[in-house]
C-alpha cells in the first residue's frame, strides 16, 4: 500500500472534543454534516479545505478522551488517508483501525511541516517526505491490526469471515 | 514468571496463559453502550448482518443527554429502545444514571471483563474487574459475536501510601497523579492500585481513582479485590470467590509509582487540560459562574454527603449557577432520605435528575462566552461542557462546595 498527500499539522493533546466537539453531539448519527464541523475549534480552514488522500500529522497523545467512534471516523468521510502522530490515545487507536484507517506511529514529526508532501509506504516502513528530501522509517503494526487495516476495517473481515481469529 | 492482576483476569477467560504484549480475543461478561455510542454500534451490528446477541450481558444506557433535548436525540434513543426491544437487551431509559454506576451498583463481579462503549468504563476496576473502554464497532463486535480483540496490556504498579489530610480526598490524589505522569503517561497500560492508602478505602473512593485512570492514557485502573469489596458485595448479594484474584509476588511490572497521600493538599486540573494540575491555594483569585457536582466521577452518595457538611448553614454566592447531578437514582434516594437534598435546594442549587447532567456539553448548564465552570468531572478539555470560549477547572466535591458559597475557587478547609 502506498499512500501520497498534503500534510495537515496540529500539535499535541488533539481530544476527540477537539476533532468532533459534544455540542455536535446531535450530528452524531449524520457523519457527512459531523464532518464538516472536524476540528474546527483548533483549525477552522481544516474540514473545509482538506482534500482526498491528505494525511494528518500530530504530536503527542492524539485522539485523547472520549470513546466516540465519530472523531476517527469523520476523517474517512473527509478522506484522509492516514494519521501519523507521536502517540496515540488508545481508544482513539482501536477505533480508526477497525475503521480500516492507517495509523503510523513516528518520533520525528517534528521534522515534517504542515503542507508537505509525503509519500508513505505502509509494509515497508517507510516515509519519503518529498517537500524537504527526506526520509523516516516507522516501526509496522502488529500483523493482526495490521491485516484489519488492509481489509479495510473489521466490519469488512467480519462480512468475509463471519468471525475474527489472532 | 508471575502474573498481575490482568495477566490472571485475561488468562482466566480465553482458557490459557497469556502474557503482556500479547493480542488476545476475549469474551467479555458484561458490554454496553450509552446514547452516545448506541446509535453507531445499532448500525455497525446491523452492517455486520449479526442475528442476535452473543454476549453474556447486554445493556444500553439512555445517560447522556437523557431526556432529550432535541428531536435528532429523540430519534436515536428511540432506536436504542427499538433494539433493546427486538434483541431481549436490557435498556436505561428513565433516568436512571449513569452507565458505569449502575453497573457498579447492580451487575459487575471482581474478575469480569467489561467493555463499553464509553471511555469511563476504566471506573470498574474498583471491583477488581478489568474494565475498558472501546468504540462503537468493538462493541457491536462484542454484542454479535460475544468477543472481541484485546492486547493484554503492561501493568504500572501504583503504591499509595498512609492517610489523607483533612479536606482532602481520592480525586485530589488521582489528580495529583495524573499530573505528575502526564496524561500521556500510562497509554496502553492498566494502573494497578495498591498500598496502604488503599486497605483503608471506601469502595466510592476507589471508584473514584479508577474513573480516572483513562485520563493518564491507561487501558484501565484495577484494585485487587479485599475484605472491602467483598463487604460491598455481600451487602448487594453479589458475593464471589475472590482467592484467585490477587497479583502474584513475582509479577512483571512495567513501572512502580510511589505517592504518599499524607503530603497531597486540595488540587484543581486547571484549563484545558487533565495534567495541568496546581494547589487550589495557588487560585483563591479565580472567579467561577458555574459549579457542578456529579458525573461517574463525584456524583455518590458519599460525594454529595461531602459536599452538604460544607454548604449547610452558608449562602451561595449570588453569581454561582450551582448543579447537583446524583449519579444514580439510588444514589438520589437515598440523598433525599439522608435530607441532603434539602440542604442543597435550601442553599440554592439546581438538583437535576441522575445521568451525566452538564459533563458532555449537550444539554443541562451549557456555559456562556467567557464563562469558568469548577466542576467534579473528570475532563476540561476545551469545548467540553459545549462552549469552546469557556474554561473549565476540575476539582474534588469539597472543594466544589466552597467554591459555591465564595464564588472563587476556594480552599475547603476554611469551611470544615
Ligand atoms: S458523567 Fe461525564 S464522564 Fe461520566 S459517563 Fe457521563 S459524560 Fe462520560
Amino acid at each position: 500500500m502506498i499512500l501520497k498527500g498534503r500534510v495537515w499539522k496540529f500539535g499535541d493533546s488533539i481530544s476527540t472534543d477537539d476533532i468532533t466537539p459534544g455540542r455536535f453531539f446531535h450530528l452524531r448519527s449524520n457523519l457527512p454534516e459531523l464532518a464538516k464541523h472536524t476540528l474546527e475549534d483548533v483549525r477552522e480552514d481544516f474540514a473545509k479545505n482538506v482534500k482526498k488522500n491528505d494525511i494528518i500529522v500530530a504530536g503527542k497523545n492524539f485522539g485523547l478522551g472520549s470513546s466516540r467512534e465519530h472523531a476517527a471516523r469523520v476523517f474517512k468521510v473527509l478522506g484522509v488517508s492516514c494519521i501519523i502522530a507521536k502517540s496515540f490515545a488508545r481508544i482513539f487507536f482501536r477505533n480508526c483501525i477497525n475503521i480500516g484507517m492507517p495509523l503510523i506511529e513516528l518520533k520525528e514529526v517534528d521534522k515534517i511541516n504542515d503542507g508537505d508532501i509525503l509519500e508513505i509506504e505502509l509494509e515497508n516502513g517507510i516515509i519519503k517526505n518529498q517537500t524537504s528530501s527526506e526520509s523516516y522509517k516507522f516501526l509496522q503494526l502488529p500483523t493482526f491490526v495490521l491485516n484489519i487495516v488492509k481489509h479495510g476495517g473489521i466490519e469488512e473481515v467480519i462480512r468475509k469471515f463471519g468471525n475474527i481469529e489472532v | 514468571m508471575g502474573k498481575t492482576l490482568i495477566e490472571k483476569i485475561i488468562s482466566e477467560n480465553v482458557g490459557r496463559d497469556v502474557a503482556s504484549g500479547e493480542i488476545v480475543l476475549v469474551r467479555p461478561d458484561i458490554a454496553f453502550v450509552q446514547d452516545g455510542t448506541g446509535p453507531l454500534m445499532i448500525n455497525e451490528f446491523q452492517n455486520m448482518q449479526f442475528k442476535e446477541i452473543k454476549a453474556h450481558k447486554t445493556f444500553l444506557f439512555c445517560d447522556h443527554a437523557f431526556p432529550s433535548p432535541r428531536k435528532e436525540l429523540s430519534n436515536t434513543q428511540k432506536q436504542m429502545f427499538k433494539f433493546a426491544e427486538k434483541y431481549n437487551s436490557k435498556i436505561f431509559y428513565a433516568c436512571e444514571g449513569i452507565s458505569h454506576q449502575i453497573i457498579y451498583e447492580n451487575y459487575a463481579v471482581p474478575g469480569n471483563i467489561i467493555t463499553g462503549a464509553d471511555s469511563h468504563t476504566c471506573s470498574l476496576g474498583c471491583l477488581g474487574c478489568l474494565a475498558t473502554g472501546m468504540g462503537s464497532t468493538d462493541v457491536a463486535i462484542a454484542f454479535g459475536l460475544g468477543k472481541v480483540w484485546m492486547k493484554v496490556p503492561e501493568t504500572i504498579k501504583v503504591k499509595l501510601e498512609k492517610t489523607l489530610k483533612t479536606g482532602v480526598t481520592a480525586k485530589d490524589v488521582i489528580l495529583c497523579f495524573i499530573g505528575k505522569i502526564g496524561a500521556d503517561g500510562a497509554i496502553y497500560k492498566a494502573l494497578e492500585f495498591t498500598g496502604s492508602f488503599i486497605k483503608n478505602t471506601t469502595m466510592e473512593e476507589r471508584f473514584t481513582l479508577c474513573n480516572m485512570a483513562v485520563e493518564c492514557g491507561a487501558k484501565t485502573g484495577i484494585v485487587p479485590p479485599d475484605e472491602i469489596t467483598l463487604k460491598f458485595l455481600k451487602e448487594r448479594n453479589r458475593e464471589v470467590d475472590i482467592s484467585s484474584l490477587t497479583p502474584d509476588e513475582n509479577a512483571e511490572y512495567s513501572q512502580m509509582i510511589e505517592i504518599d497521600v499524607s503530603e497531597i493538599e486540595p488540587v484543581v486540573a486547571c484549563p484545558h487540560r487533565v495534567d495541568n494540575i496546581k494547589k487550589v491555594k495557588e487560585l483563591d483569585k479565580v472567579k467561577v459562574d458555574q459549579v457542578f457536582i456529579g458525573t461517574c466521577t463525584n456524583g455518590r452518595i458519599s460525594d454529595l454527603r461531602m459536599a452538604a457538611e460544607v454548604i449547610k448553614r452558608q449562602k451561595k454566592s449570588s453569581w454561582v449557577k450551582f448543579i447537583v447531578v446524583p449519579a444514580s437514582k439510588e444514589v438520589y434516594k437515598q440523598a433525599i432520605k439522608e435530607g441532603l437534598i434539602d440542604i442543597f435546594l435550601d442553599f440554592g442549587a439546581m438538583v437535576l435528575p441522575p445521568g451525566c447532567g452538564p459533563c458532555v456539553g449537550t444539554h443541562e448548564g451549557v456555559l456562556a462566552d467567557g464563562e469558568v465552570a469548577l466542576s467534579t468531572q473528570n475532563r476540561n478539555f476545551k469545548g467540553r461542557m459545549g462552549n469552546p470560549n469557556s474554561e473549565i477547572y476540575l476539582a474534588s466535591p469539597l472543594t466544589a462546595a466552597a467554591s459555591a458559597i465564595t464564588g472563587y475557587i476556594t480552599d475547603p478547609r476554611e469551611f470544615l
